[in-house]
């Protein structure tokens, strides 16, 4: 994916704990703050932070515990979340917009409404989701940052 | 039209973020769903949800939104309140039920279409 890890000039990683919906948005809100206080564009901060929050809200919602990595390069920003958990078992169908396996207790919270990875999705320039059923999930995503004037393509 | 023009014309209760009422409000958004409120709500619009758990403060300070107004006399749980005036979101609360308040702030010129 992309390019070479020594272009990487800023690198966090953030522990995310499974079940835990009361910090909730914690760690997408301090890249939000990072990415501010570097000096992003909006458009960057923006897409950014809402992917970020999606892919957080996953790791809470599905996972026993999970880590979301920054990390800043010259010409992209690359989010990296690693889970451990159920992992999921059809990507694909993971990936369609309304399709959740959130139970009850998720869906009255508000979440679980199957459109968090397409959320990423749009919000992002490349995306990779592989995942081990019962073990985990992998999840990256990276967003250019001369590309912005452009929708990011479709597949 | 600004959020505080909101809380006096429709009699809103202030619950957190009294600093932040005289933001402009850019339009409005009604969900209960986290993820649709991410996919299609503005910078500056009006949150209308039912949803009173603090992740809706999250999701409010993540998209910019003016404000977040719950419906059906809904409470705040204490949590909600407090990361509110953390991150400085106005949090009203109308005991009209959705459809009703959105209708009237539809009414008021708040429109659901993004001006930008």
């Amino acid at each position: 994916m992309a390019e070479a890890e020594e272009n990487i000039r800023f690198h966090e990683m953030f522990h995310i704990e499974g079940g835990n919906f009361t910090n909730a948005g914690a760690i997408s809100s301090r890249v939000k703050k990072i990415l501010k206080e570097a000096g992003f564009p909006g458009k960057i901060i923006r897409r950014t932070s809402i992917a970020a929050f999606e892919a957080e809200m996953n790791v809470i919602c599905y996972a026993n515990q999970g880590n979301l990595s920054l990390l800043i390069a010259p010409n992209f920003l690359k989010v990296v979340v690693k889970d451990e958990g159920i992992g999921i078992p059809d990507v694909k169908l993971a990936m369609r917009e309304g399709y959740s396996t959130a139970n009850e207790k998720i869906r009255e919270l508000g979440f679980g409404a199957g459109m968090g990875l397409s959320n990423i999705k749009k919000n992002t320039d490349e995306m990779i989701l592989t995942s081990t059923s019962g073990q985990g999930t992998h999840l990256e995503f990276i967003i250019y940052l001369d590309r912005q004037e452009t929708q990011p393509p479709f597949e | 039209m600004t959020v505080f023009d909101i809380v006096k014309i429709f009699g809103l209760q202030m619950r957190a973020g009294k600093d932040r009422l005289h933001e402009e409000v850019t339009g409005g958004y009604a969900s209960d769903l986290l993820s649709d409120v991410i996919a299609h709500s503005h910078k500056g619009n009006v949150w209308i949800t039912i949803q009173t758990h603090p992740n809706i403060v999250a999701v409010a300070a993540m998209k910019e939104l003016a404000g977040i107004i719950l419906t059906g006399g809904r409470e705040p749980d204490a949590e909600t309140v407090q990361k509110a005036e953390e991150e400085g979101i106005p949090l009203l609360v109308s005991p009209l039920f959705t459809f009703e308040l959105v209708g009237k702030l539809y009414q008021a010129g708040i429109s659901g279409m993004n001006p930008c």
